[in-house]
């Protein structure tokens, strides 16, 4: 195995990385207000392909990025509708953004599908930093939408913990009655917090149409979505450790396609006989592994789990 | 007029509030002078809660008028309540336990930037001021009762309340909490703020309040200006109306039989991992009520779980009638004729979305089949049954039981513990919370079950019914049994003293 292949395989793995770090991101606002939400990968697609079409128009990257963010918001803003605003159970509705989602993005692209892009981003690299051996190409050569899902992770971190609104969000998840009686918006809250989730996960699956696979083909986020929902659970919905898992998450994905050049061996095994199904159940095997963690780790605390995840709020109850 | 209600920190004025087949208030006043503490009390759906819910923002009155110092409010969220000066104490208290007190306490009110080390000092500043300890680092799901409420408190003086509504405030407390919770309330009042003080404990009322007002049936029944003279039993009589007041009768001895629960040095540990129960010894005898006194967190709660066959022993043996049943699932318990009524009697005792008839059946099901299937109809008269002997009054059947009052839930779920004829009852709390007739209605139903053979184990904080009802009293303290007493011989005194963990050799 050259060295250029194991460099190209990190390089791969901090763009899937993004990919499912910002989706995640996105999801995690959505769930430590309360609201858990299934779209994701629903959302990803129409940020996809409506990225994908604005780029066509405008020529412009930035532009695209922008408009696939504002229907990812409006995608989760119909989510937030149908579950937090009228009540509905979140599963359902979050399911059906997903299979409505995926749906309407393959009629939406109907006639794009397979188009040559008019733009795509290109890699930025950073002076001073590019230069350095391995790491460069790495970290400091990449897409600005790599450098920008790092700075939302900081501010994200930076809002939960030391903003009232982050107080506000936190509390919502945990006790929607307690923050109601404060005097919060449990509903603003709520529906602004999925609100920024579908915005990221819009933007993520723009990320995938304009830069990581350009172009628009009927289901390609392939399951990108779920693994998003799952890294939530993985990060245990704290954004530091979600970019921890986003990255593990994003090794196996860069992996997968690139397993059968990998002529080596490790721990007795070929490495390029390992299926890559095998693979790609990696991050849900450890996602689950976590879950049981989490659960042994926490039977005498509160898990870090929203207390409130998945329940609706009405006021007036009796 | 301006000038008279000027006067009052709080005056609701003729408030009226329906909800679906129930009138909660209907015309009922509430005035609260400045710098007072005013008692409002009513039994179990006489309106006090949503008394406080209307000035608190919470609901909004169908007709009636709100005015806090002075001014006519008209609130539309529980914001503008706070707004306006009103802090609320829930009886379950709204903290977010993963927060922790000082996140709890500026929750709401705190500027776009957290300064966590300096709110944090604030936070400490004013419970020094106060003389209400909590730490403001600590999360709050460590913190006992008695704390949480020091935070509930510490929210509403954050936002600086100048009326505070405390609903039944001494429910969680141990009787050092409670007292030290009068002086707090007296602190605030000296202060120049009111507080309003809901509650049925009327010796705390008399004790804490200056000024009362008594709701029955969502009207008001008499206000007292001054409380120094007032008669408790007259308090009671305007709360129930009727004159079914009174203490207890004391139950007449009986010779008790042979014994059907055994406890034999018995240790768990609570949710925590922490030692609970340590080398409990325990048997009650049929015709026999063993009551269990101490104040409540000395393992109580762990000791019914671990009858029930809810909590696993780490060590120690159980003997129900004549059977070793240590290692026996509830179920196999209850078959073997134990009948549990736990403390939290919506969550763990009945399951409060499922119907009436659902919940009547969850134990005896077996005896409403037809074939492999339940026999709705058999599940329907027995439900019935359950309802006529007990005088639960209940709605429709097929309705969620979440609906029943307090006291009809307590009805049916006794009743469904005892309807296949048990050898020993455990009930915990059976009466916490419910009016006077609901108190009376269990009180003589665990009365019936011990007269007829029956073994109880009756876990209560009142010592009242304990003095009254049971036939030996063991008092709890520290996980252990600390002592065991005849209720006729002994004093008070005595008692407190072993509660407090310091029995008299």
């Amino acid at each position: 195995m050259s060295e250029a292949a194991l460099v190209g395989l990190f390089v791969a793995t901090v763009q899937f990385a993004t990919l499912v770090y910002l989706a995640a991101l996105g999801e995690l606002f959505a769930e430590r207000a309360g609201v858990l939400n299934l779209g994701v990968e629903g959302m990803m697609a129409m940020g996809a392909v409506s990225g994908f079409m604005v780029g066509l128009e405008t020529g412009s990257p930035w532009a695209a990025f922008a408009a696939a963010i504002v229907v990812g918001a409006l995608v989760g803003g119909l989510h937030a509708l149908i579950s937090v605003v009228l009540g509905a159970d979140q599963v359902v509705s979050g399911l059906a953004l997903t299979i409505g989602g995926v749906g309407l993005a393959a009629y939406v692209g109907r006639n794009v599908g397979g188009r040559i892009p008019e733009t795509q981003f290109t890699d930025m690299s950073i002076a001073g930093l590019a230069d350095i051996r391995w790491f460069g190409e790495i970290f400091f050569d990449q897409p600005p939408v790599v450098y920008l899902a790092v700075g939302l992770g900081l501010v994200s971190w930076f809002v939960l913990a030391r903003t009232r609104l982050g107080l506000a969000l936190r509390a919502v998840g945990e006790s929607a009655p307690t923050t109601d009686a404060v005097g919060h918006s449990v509903m603003g809250l709520r529906v602004g917090a999925v609100m920024v989730g579908g915005a990221f996960a819009g933007g993520a699956g723009s990320f995938l149409s304009l830069y990581m696979a350009p172009g628009w083909v009927e289901g390609m986020v392939a399951g990108r979505g779920w693994i998003a929902v799952a890294l939530v659970i993985f990060g245990a919905w704290h954004p530091g450790r979600l970019a921890f898992g986003a990255l593990l998450f994003g090794f196996t994905l860069a992996l997968q396609p690139r397993l059968q050049s990998f002529d080596i061996g490790l721990l007795g095994v070929q490495v390029n006989e390992i299926s890559p199904a095998l693979l790609g159940m990696m991050p849900f095997l450890l996602t689950v592994v976590v879950l049981v963690i989490i659960s042994w780790r926490y039977r005498h605390r509160p898990s870090p789990a929203p207390a409130d995840l998945g329940i609706a709020y009405r006021r007036e109850e009796r | 007029m301006a000038a008279i209600e000027t006067d009052y920190a709080v005056w609701l004025r003729g408030i009226e509030k329906r909800f679906p087949g129930v009138i909660a208030c209907d015309g009922a006043e509430l005035k609260v002078r400045r710098g007072t503490i005013h008692a409002l009390l009513g039994e179990n759906g006489a309106g006090k809660t949503t008394m406080a819910n209307v000035l608190a923002g919470v609901y909004r009155p169908d007709a009636g008028e709100v005015w806090v110092n002075g001014k006519r409010q008209t609130f539309r969220s529980p914001a503008d309540a706070i707004a306006a000066g009103v802090g609320m104490v829930y009886q379950e208290f709204r903290l977010v336990p993963s927060l922790t007190v000082a996140e709890n306490i500026v929750l709401g009110a705190a500027s776009p930037l957290l300064r966590v080390v300096e709110i944090e000092e604030k936070v400490a500043e004013l419970s020094d001021t106060y003389g209400l300890a909590a730490d403001p680092s600590r999360p709050v799901w460590q913190l006992s009762m008695g704390e949480r409420q020091r935070v509930e408190i510490l929210k509403a003086l954050w936002r600086n309340a100048s009326v505070l509504v405390m609903d039944e405030p001494t429910a969680v407390l141990t009787p050092a909490e409670a007292a030290e919770l009068g002086l707090t309330l007296r602190a605030m009042a000296v202060d120049g703020r009111s507080v309003i003080y809901i509650s049925h404990k009327l010796d705390q009322v008399v004790a804490f309040c200056d000024e009362a007002t008594v709701l029955r049936r969502g009207k008001v029944t008499a206000t007292f200006d001054d409380l120094i003279d007032v008669d408790l039993a007259e308090l009671a009589e305007k709360m129930v109306g009727a004159s079914e007041v009174g203490t207890i009768k004391r139950l007449k001895s009986i010779q008790p039989g042979h014994a059907v629960l055994h406890l034999n040095g018995i240790s768990a540990r609570n949710d925590r991992g922490l030692p609970a129960l340590s080398d409990i010894n325990i048997t009650v005898h049929a015709n026999e009520i063993v009551g269990i006194v101490g104040v409540s967190g000395n393992g109580q709660k762990e000791l019914a779980e671990v009858i029930a066959g809810l909590r696993k022993p780490s060590e120690g043996r159980m003997i129900l009638g004549d059977q070793d049943v240590s290692g026996a699932s509830p179920a196999d318990r209850y078959r073997m004729g134990l009948a549990y009524v736990p403390e939290d009697r919506l969550g763990v005792g009945l399951a409060p979305k499922m119907s009436v008839v659902d919940n009547a059946v969850v134990r005896s099901y077996r005896s409403h089949r037809r074939g492999i299937f339940l026999a709705a109809s058999k599940c329907i008269v027995f439900c019935k049954g359950l309802i006529e002997r007990f005088g639960v009054r209940v709605g429709r059947l097929s309705h969620p039981i979440a609906g029943l009052s307090g006291g009809n839930l307590q009805k049916l779920l006794l009743g469904r513990e005892l309807a296949e004829q048990p050898i020993m009852l455990v009930a915990a709390q059976p009466s916490r919370g419910l009016d006077v007739q609901g108190v009376v209605a269990i009180q003589g139903h665990l009365a019936d079950q011990r007269n007829n053979g029956v073994g109880v184990l009756l876990i209560s904080e009142d010592l009242d019914e304990l003095l009254a009802l049971a036939d030996r009293l063991l008092v709890m303290f520290g996980g252990r049994v600390v002592g065991e007493y005849g209720p006729d011989v002994t004093p008070r005194t005595i008692l407190g003293a072993a509660m407090a963990g310091r029995p008299p050799q």
